[in-house]
């Protein structure tokens, strides 16, 4: 083996390590590096209220209701397998709307239900002009 | 590899890079004007983002090439370790300057986009932390390769970093797939692309044009590079006569 032969074998090595790195790094965090839970990720167990948690879904279609005061809101929050209701009181970006990808910050109650201190809006990865919002998808799942 | 040996002989390098050049960078400008004029006039607003989709003209040719650009050091450097040739650990470090700007100008139509969009100009989210990390592995590139040589090193430790640096580049692109992010998931395949084609047509113009720049950028950096050697390299030899 030639000394550049055994350099070009060491630079794959190399770049093999780094591939199983990424690959490792990805999954091993892939809860923790998770942006927010799905309603469905915590069915069995709920993150205790005093934790600062994002949960994470589509507006259920229907589900937003305005209070008298003009600034609270409750809505419903599914990933299509699971839902959890929301309330929320401040103002809600622009893009916040029903069958639309929602991101909220807060906590969990113990009966299950979310409480926002913050909304953000999810965008998704589809792009069109208005004049196609005839025949507009609708964004069923936030899931790949 | 006797192709790849006749470029990286530097006077033959330069014979082609000089010329190369100003049509690199007048074709990547061409370019971008074109796609900038198509994208602010020609193009509808989205259904839901309005007028700030228009971003995207620019944001996702910088999102190209401040990955492609780690993409280009990553291989320089293998080039380098493997080869021993100079002028591919200069084509590293000429890359690394344009590469950190377009990852922070990546970063910061992002965030611009962010606000009226999401509502937040800034979540730590597993795409937008990432990419954020690459910005600091460039400017940790160029320090330590400005260290290497100020020391006299041969540039193997930068080559090194170089490599691992690009672990990065597949957490990036696979962060929105794997894992829960607040940013959204690819627009845009090899084939298909969930932007309507009556908003998307301007951006391949402007991800060349870019594209070209960059190549431009690139050029011009690893030829003044060479010529500081060559001056250094002079001063040197006047100072030991």
């Amino acid at each position: 083996m030639t000394a550049k032969n055994q350099r070009m074998a060491l630079a794959g090595a190399g770049v093999l390590a780094i591939a199983v790195a990424a690959v490792l790094a990805l999954s091993g965090l892939k809860d923790q590096a998770a942006f927010f839970y799905a309603p469905s990720d915590v069915a069995g167990a709920l993150p205790p209220p005093d934790k600062a948690v994002r949960l994470g879904g589509m507006v259920a279609d229907h589900s937003i209701k305005r209070a008298a005061d003009g600034v609270s809101i409750a809505f419903v929050v599914t990933d299509g397998k699971a839902t959890t209701p929301v309330s929320f009181t401040g103002i809600a970006p622009d893009l916040f709307r029903e069958k639309s990808g929602v991101v909220a910050e807060g906590h969990f109650n113990r009966d299950g239900s979310f409480t926002a201190t913050n909304l953000l809006a999810k965008h998704d990865e589809k792009y069109m002009p208005p004049e196609m919002k005839g025949r507009m998808h609708e964004t069923k799942t936030l899931e790949r | 590899m006797p192709a790849l040996h006749a470029f990286a002989n530097p006077a033959r390098f330069l014979k082609i890079a000089r010329p190369l050049t100003p049509v690199l960078f007048w074709l990547g400008v061409a370019l971008i004007a074109f796609g900038a004029w198509a994208g602010l006039t020609q193009t509808p607003p989205d259904y839901l983002q309005g007028e700030s989709v228009r971003i995207i003209y620019l944001h996702v040719p910088a999102a190209w090439l401040g990955m492609g650009g780690w993409s280009g050091i990553a291989l320089s450097s293998i080039a380098f370790l493997v080869w021993r040739h100079p002028l591919a650990a200069i084509a590293a470090r000429a890359i690394a300057v344009p590469g950190a700007v377009f990852a922070a100008i990546c970063l910061v139509t992002g965030a611009i986009w962010g606000r009226p969009t999401w509502g937040t100009y800034w979540q730590w989210d597993g795409r937008l932390t990432s990419m954020l990390l690459l910005l600091f592995v460039y400017l940790g590139y160029m320090a330590l390769s400005r260290a290497d040589r100020e020391r006299g090193g041969a540039g193997e430790i930068p080559a090194l970093y170089g490599i691992a640096g690009s672990v990065l580049l597949p957490i990036i692109r696979y962060s929105v797939v794997w894992w829960n992010t607040l940013h959204q998931g690819p627009s845009i395949g090899l084939t298909q692309s969930t932007i309507d084609r009556s908003i998307l047509w301007p951006l391949p113009f402007t991800l060349v044009g870019f594209t070209l720049l960059f190549a431009a950028i690139v050029l011009m950096r690893m030829r003044a590079l060479l010529a500081i050697a060559k001056a250094e390299a002079r001063l040197r030899r006047r100072a030991e006569a």
